[in-house]
C-alpha cells in the first residue's frame, strides 16, 4: 500500500526516544514496567531482552507482510514474536541465570507485551524490513531509557541502593552503591513505598509528565473551540449534558 | 399609571452565606486545639515540637508549590494549617522529624497541589501523608510510646487496640487488671499509646461537638461510621460492651469520624450519601481491625471510601425538579 512512502532512518530511530516513547508517551507496556523497575538492574535487563524480541520480531514480521493474511495477522505476530521469546528466555537461562530469577514470570510474559505486538501491528506489518529494524531498536532503546529512569528513582528512594546486584548480572566485582549505612548515620531512612506498586505509579506518572513537558514544551495549541466552552453549566455537567438533553 | 416599585429583580444568589473557606477552617482548628492540648499533655513537649513541624511544613509547601506553579496563593485559606494539624494528630509521639516533613509533602504537593488545589483533591491529604508514612516507614509509625506525665524517658508499648487484637480469649477486665490495658476511664480522658491526637476521646468529641454546632460538619458522616462499628463490634464481641466501648475510644476511630471523614472536598454531598459514606467506612475499619493483619484500620477506610465517593455521588443524585422517567425512549429504541 504505502511502500512508495519515504522513511527517514534517523527520523525513525529517534522517535522511540522521547517523542513517541512507548512507555512515557504512548503508555504502553505498563505491566511490565511497574513490575520490573523496582531497580535499575532488573528494569535493563528486561528492556535489553524486550528490545533484542523486538528488533527480531520487527525484522520477521516487515519479511513476511506480504504472506501473512491480513485477517489471521495478530495470531501469526505472536507466533512469531513467541518464537523470539522463548529463544531469548532460553539464552537469558543459560547465559543471566540471576536476571531470570529475578524477573521471573515477566520474562515469558515479553510475549505479551503490547510495546511488540503494537510496533508489529501499527509499523512491521506495513513498513519496509530495515526501516522496521530501526523503528524496533529505537522503541526498544526507549523502553530500556524509560526503564532505567524509573528504576533509578525507585531503587534510591525506595531501597536506598543505586545499581545493587549488578555483580550478578554481568559478572563484575563492583557490587554497586549502598547508601542506607550513609543515610542511618544522619538519621534518614529509605522510603519503601517507592518499592512497592504505589510508589511506582507515583514515579510513572511524574516520569510521564515530564516527558510530556520535555516533547511538547508547554502544550499543544488549542484547536478550536468546544461546543461548551461558552456556557455558563460546562463545569457543572462536564460537557455532557447537552448531549444528554437532546435525547431526552 | 405610575406604580411604586416594590419589587427588585436581579439575578440570582438573593441570600449569600457568610461563611468564607477561611472561617470554616478557623472553625475547625478552633475544635481540634482541645485534641492539640490532650496530647501534649500526654505526650510531652515532643508532640508540641511535631504538631508545630508539620503546620510549618505544610503551610511552606503550599506557598512554594502555589508559587512554582504560578497560581494564587491559597496560605490564607488555612486549609494548609488545619491539613498540618490533622496530619500531626495522627503520628506517633517520637516520630523523626524529618519524617513529618515528607508527610507534609505528601499531602500538599502531591494529594492535593497536584490535582488542583483545595477542592479539586481526590482524597483527604492528611490521611493520604498518613499512609504513605506507614508503608515507607512501618517502623517509625507504629513505634507508639506510652504516655509519659511530663517524663523524658518515652517506654515503647502497644496501642489498646494493638493489646485487643494479640489476646486471644483473655476477658478485657481480666487485662485491665493485670495493667496491661488502660481502664475505661484513662481510655477517654486519653492516658493512652497512640498517635498524638487520637487519644483524648473528651477533647475529641468536644471538638466535634463544636464543629456540629457551628454547622461546619453535618452529623450523617460521624455518627453513621461510629454506629456502624460499633453495631459490628457488638456483634463481632457476643455484646460484650466493654469490649465495643474500648474498640470506640481505641485507634483513631473518632479523630476520623469527626475530622477526616468529613472533609468537603471527599465526602458525598447529600445526606443519602454521606451515610453510605459513614457506613462503608465503618464497615471498612470494622472488617480491618477484626480480620485484617493491621490492628488499625480507621485511615485505610477513609481513603478507600474517598475514592468510592464520585461513585456514591452518582448513585445519590437527587433528580431535578419536574424530572419524569421517559419511558416512550427506551420503547423507540428496541423497535
Amino acid at each position: 500500500m504505502s511502500e512508495k512512502k519515504k522513511y527517514n532512518l534517523k527520523n525513525e530511530l529517534t522517535k522511540g526516544f522521547l517523542r513517541e516513547n512507548p512507555v512515557l508517551r504512548l503508555v504502553l507496556g505498563t505491566c511490565p514496567t511497574l513490575a520490573t523497575s523496582t531497580s535499575v538492574v532488573n528494569g535493563v535487563g528486561m528492556g535489553i531482552a524486550a528490545t533484542i524480541v523486538l528488533i527480531c520480531s520487527n525484522i520477521a514480521i516487515s519479511a513476511l507482510r506480504k504472506v501473512i493474511p491480513s485477517k489471521a495477522r495478530i495470531p501469526a505476530y505472536i507466533v512469531v514474536i513467541a518464537s523470539f521469546v522463548t529463544m531469548v528466555q532460553m539464552l537469558v537461562k543459560a547465559f543471566v541465570p540471576a536476571l531470570d530469577e529475578s524477573l521471573g514470570v515477566f520474562l515469558p510474559l515479553i510475549v505479551v507485551n503490547c510495546i511488540i505486538l503494537g510496533r508489529a501491528e501499527a509499523f512491521a506489518g506495513k513498513s519496509p524490513v530495515l526501516v522496521s529494524a530501526v523503528d524496533g531498536l529505537g522503541m526498544g532503546i526507549g523502553f530500556t531509557a524509560a526503564l532505567f529512569c524509573m528504576g533509578t528513582v525507585r531503587e534510591i528512594l525506595g531501597a536506598g541502593t543505586f545499581l545493587s546486584g549488578i555483580d550478578a548480572m554481568i559478572g563484575c566485582s563492583f557490587k554497586g552503591f549502598d547508601f542506607t549505612g550513609g543515610l542511618a548515620k544522619i538519621g534518614l531512612a529509605p522510603m519503601t513505598l517507592f518499592i512497592l506498586p504505589a510508589g511506582g505509579f507515583f514515579v510513572f506518572g511524574l516520569l510521564m509528565a515530564a516527558a510530556n513537558r520535555l516533547a511538547e514544551g508547554k502544550g499543544l495549541k488549542k484547536a478550536g473551540l468546544s461546543p461548551c466552552a461558552g456556557c455558563p453549566r460546562a463545569d457543572a455537567c462536564a460537557n455532557k449534558l447537552c448531549g444528554e438533553e437532546k435525547d431526552v | 399609571m405610575e406604580e411604586k416599585q416594590i419589587l427588585t429583580v436581579s439575578a440570582s444568589p438573593h441570600v449569600k452565606s457568610t461563611a468564607t473557606t477561611r472561617r470554616i477552617m478557623l472553625d475547625v482548628i478552633i475544635a481540634l486545639i482541645p485534641a492539640a492540648f490532650a496530647g501534649v499533655t500526654v505526650f510531652g513537649l515532643r508532640a508540641a515540637l511535631v504538631i508545630a513541624v508539620c503546620v510549618l511544613s505544610s503551610v511552606m509547601f503550599e506557598y512554594l508549590s502555589r508559587r512554582l506553579m504560578k497560581r494564587d496563593c491559597t496560605v490564607g485559606d488555612l486549609s494548609a494549617v488545619v491539613t498540618g494539624l490533622l496530619l500531626a494528630f495522627n503520628l506517633p509521639v517520637s516520630i523523626p522529624l524529618w519524617m513529618c516533613v515528607v508527610g507534609a509533602f505528601a499531602a500538599i504537593v502531591v494529594v492535593k497541589q497536584f490535582f488542583g488545589g483545595l477542592g479539586q483533591n481526590f482524597a483527604n491529604p492528611a490521611i493520604t501523608a498518613r499512609i504513605v508514612l506507614l508503608v515507607s516507614f512501618a517502623s517509625a509509625m507504629t513505634g507508639f510510646t506510652s504516655p509519659v506525665a511530663g517524663g523524658v524517658d518515652a517506654v515503647s508499648t502497644a496501642t489498646p487496640l494493638n493489646i485487643l487484637s494479640s489476646a486471644d480469649g483473655t476477658s478485657v477486665a481480666q487485662l485491665v487488671a493485670n495493667g496491661e490495658l488502660p481502664s475505661l476511664l484513662k481510655m477517654f480522658l486519653g492516658v493512652r499509646a497512640g498517635c498524638i491526637g487520637e487519644t483524648c476521646a473528651a477533647a475529641l468529641l468536644l471538638g466535634g461537638v463544636y464543629l456540629l454546632a457551628r454547622g461546619v460538619i453535618k452529623p450523617a458522616i460521624p455518627f453513621s461510621f461510629i454506629g456502624t462499628v460499633a453495631v459490628i463490634s457488638l456483634f463481632a464481641s457476643r455484646f460484650d460492651l466493654t469490649w465495643t466501648a474500648y474498640e470506640l475510644l481505641g485507634g483513631g476511630l473518632l479523630l476520623g469520624a469527626f475530622f477526616m471523614a468529613t472533609d468537603y472536598a471527599t465526602s458525598p454531598v447529600n445526606t443519602g450519601g454521606k451515610i453510605v459514606f459513614g457506613v462503608g467506612c465503618g464497615i471498612l475499619t470494622a472488617v480491618i481491625r477484626l480480620y485484617g493483619s493491621l490492628p488499625e484500620g480507621v485511615s485505610y477506610s477513609i481513603l478507600l471510601m474517598n475514592i468510592a465517593c464520585p461513585l456514591i455521588e452518582k448513585l445519590t443524585q437527587p433528580k431535578y425538579f419536574g424530572f419524569i422517567k421517559s419511558k416512550k425512549k427506551k420503547e423507540g429504541k428496541a423497535a
